[in-house]
């Protein structure tokens, strides 16, 4: 079974649906050379009709994906910086987003925006750093934000297949996850169906995109104090409230990791929902971005306002009500070995 | 082929004439209170849409502005059902759904009237890249004021299209105001300078005169077609009336009596009745009066949405989405 990374299962996605739907065509800067990879050997395949560079003209791009899409066609288009969509968000929520209601159901308009390097990459500072997956389920565009390979691949597969707008975004901090995946056996993931990477009975802990990682690290590191389940919504809207409920029925407590900006993140969705008409015997925590947050572009001050271990560690500590003296003494019980200072 | 129908004196000016009588009788719902939201009033550029539309073939396809009531018309909407629309009835166009700045009607290539300036020109250069694609001879004319060719997507779009010869054709309806902004106060060098530096052809054609805007958009679109890619036509019209509906109780002044008065001084409708014998134009007005009666009939009488459908349609796969209150 071939070991294969995140970015291989988008690429591999995109050529499946391409051989699969001629409607499918790539918009995009740089996709004949593939800059990013996301778009690897596309152009030789199927050529500079499907394949197509576009000027510097996000916003005419966008808007024209639009127009081709009610046309009949099913385009993909790359962003290759996350902040692009600030200047395309017109296009996005606007128009591409609107055209069904606003037309009585006259028209549909199938297009996936991808987004191969979201969030931070480390050193790109305040303009190729965010991640505004909020800012599209606020509007109400559908929004997916894989974890896995696999589900890269399967959620991808998905958007494009979706009659309307979809925005995909790619975290960097999982572009490089590696999966053994057999091609044979994957297939679409639905849109609003969570994961549950992780099953535990005292804490839930729902993390985004490549936030998944690190909360199954340390649910990992936790395991013998604390029962931590890790669940990972795949997409944020729709977003899988039932599988939620669900969860925190068994737990009845919540913690959220959420690469957002803390107002009006959807970590903030989560909680308030869950509050209103979930099962919880503690008060919720969510660890985010600051409110507002522009990272700097200093190494350590971009990666000081970005969730991390530790804050979720004592964020699903306080939760249960545990100190770290008695998390470790358990850990330590529980495994028959001397571990030291917790972290 | 054209539609020689719409394109003969007579048919220019049933279209004119319609678009005109539609309008006051709309402006009259606005007043009466049974039109919501108001309406932008196309008054005084009524050859322009008439013109375009009769050099289109059905199946080709148009994008419209607020100002759309015309656009639509021209391109063969049913106007009981765009009257419907703008009431808000289940009825209308659009269901009830968009209104005056969004009808649309997608079987007649009517891709939809849009409220934010300049914004469907990339829309129908995609719909025309996209027809192409898929082998048809299809083209696109896409209208906007001359408000948007300060708008750096409309800019954009030039460049796309001009790049790989889409067939669209750009219309520009030049009314002298961009809301209450003289033209001349906000755009800087020429329209047709605009479309010029992008490699495309552009002229400026009389908006007033039905039969002109016909001849320079059968060109356009003839170029369009066999391959030679878009054209852009500068239509100099005038706005006879308000921006908008509000302005009959803001009462903004931007221009002079004297100025409106000039402006309204050469007007489509009499342009084009003048080229029709005087019998000929009173049938046709007696018509539009008869369909206009039925029009507001079949609108007043259309049934209201009911209120659990208020977001039917938001999703094309029917995903509902979560209620306000839980």
């Amino acid at each position: 079974m071939p070991n294969i990374s995140y970015l291989k299962a988008l690429n591999r996605a995109l050529t499946d649906e391409m051989d699969r739907d001629p409607a499918v065509c790539v918009f995009g800067e740089d996709i004949g050379a593939a800059v990013t990879n996301f778009t690897a050997g596309l152009l030789k395949r199927f050529g500079a009709e499907r394949v197509v560079d576009m000027p510097i003209s996000e916003q005419a791009f966008t808007s024209f994906a639009t127009g081709a899409a009610m046309a009949g066609q099913r385009p993909v288009i790359e962003f290759q910086i996350p902040a692009l969509l600030f200047l395309a968000f017109e296009q996005i929520a606007n128009q591409a987003h609107k055209f069904s209601l606003m037309t009585g159901g006259q028209t549909s308009v199938p297009v996936t925006y991808v987004l191969p390097s979201s969030g931070s990459r480390e050193g790109w500072a305040g303009q190729h750093s965010d991640h505004p997956y909020s800012l599209f389920a606020h509007v109400g565009v559908k929004t997916v934000v894989p974890a896995t390979p696999a589900d890269a691949y399967g959620l991808l597969v998905t958007a494009i297949r979706d009659d309307d707008p979809v925005v995909m975004f790619a975290p960097t901090g999982a572009l490089g996850k590696r999966e053994d995946l057999d091609f044979a056996q994957l297939g679409p993931v639905p849109l609003g169906v969570g994961r549950i990477h992780r099953s535990g009975t005292d804490v839930t802990v729902v993390a985004v995109g490549h936030l998944v990682h690190d909360a199954l690290a340390v649910a990992e590191e936790l395991d013998g104090a604390v029962s931590v389940e890790v669940f990972d919504p795949r997409s944020l809207y729709p977003f899988d409230w039932a599988g939620l409920a669900e969860s925190l029925e068994r737990t009845g407590r919540l913690v959220v990791i959420d690469d957002s900006n803390r107002s009006c993140g959807i970590g903030g969705e989560i909680l308030a929902t869950a509050a209103e008409q979930m099962r919880l015997i503690a008060p919720p925590k969510r660890i985010t971005r600051p409110d507002g947050a522009v990272l700097p572009f200093a190494r350590d001050l971009d990666l000081s306002l970005q969730p991390n271990r530790e804050q979720l560690r004592t964020a699903v500590l306080r939760v249960v009500g545990m100190d770290a003296d008695t998390a470790l003494k358990l850990i330590e019980d529980a495994r028959g070995v001397e571990i030291g200072a917790a972290s | 082929m054209t539609q020689t129908h719409l394109a003969d004196s007579a048919g220019l000016y049933r279209t004119v004439r319609l678009i005109r009588r539609f309008e006051e009788r709309a402006i009259g719902m606005v007043r009466a209170g049974q039109i919501v939201g108001g309406i932008h009033p196309y008054i005084g550029e009524e050859a322009i849409a008439a013109g375009v539309c009769a050099a289109l073939r059905a199946d080709d396809q148009i994008t419209s502005t607020h100002r759309g009531h015309g656009h639509v018309l021209a391109k063969g909407a049913d106007p009981k059902r765009l009257l419907a629309e703008l009431a808000g009835r289940t009825t209308g166009l659009n269901r009830g759904r968009g209104g005056s700045m969004h009808a649309a009607d997608f079987g007649l290539g009517i891709l939809g009237a849009n409220a934010i300036v300049g914004a469907a020109a990339p829309i129908a250069a995609g719909a025309a890249w996209a027809a192409r694609r898929a082998g048809k001879d299809r083209v696109v004319a896409t209208f906007f004021g001359d408000g948007a060719v300060s708008q750096g997507v409309l800019l954009e779009t030039f460049n796309l299209a001009s790049l790989w010869k889409v067939p669209v054709v750009f219309v520009c309806e030049n009314n002298g105001f961009a809301t209450s902004m003289h033209t001349e106060s906000v755009v800087a060098g020429s329209i047709t300078g605009r479309a010029e530096a992008f490699g495309i052809p552009a002229s400026t054609v009389d908006g007033m005169d039905p039969e002109a805007v016909f001849a320079a958009t059968a060109d356009a679109v003839a170029l369009a077609r066999s391959g030679g890619g878009p054209s852009m036509l500068e239509c100099v019209t005038y706005r006879f009336d308000v921006h908008h509906t509000f302005e009959y109780i803001a009462r903004p002044r931007y221009r002079t009596n004297e100025e409106i008065a000039e402006g309204r001084s050469r007007d489509p409708i009499e342009i084009q009745g003048a080229r029709l014998p005087e019998s000929d134009r009173e049938r046709i007005d007696a018509e539009i009066e008869a369909l206009l009666d039925d029009a507001v009939k079949f609108a007043l009488d259309g049934p209201v949405p009911e209120l659990s459908t208020a977001l039917d349609y938001l999703y094309a796969d029917g995903m509902r989405a979560r209620a306000g209150v839980a």
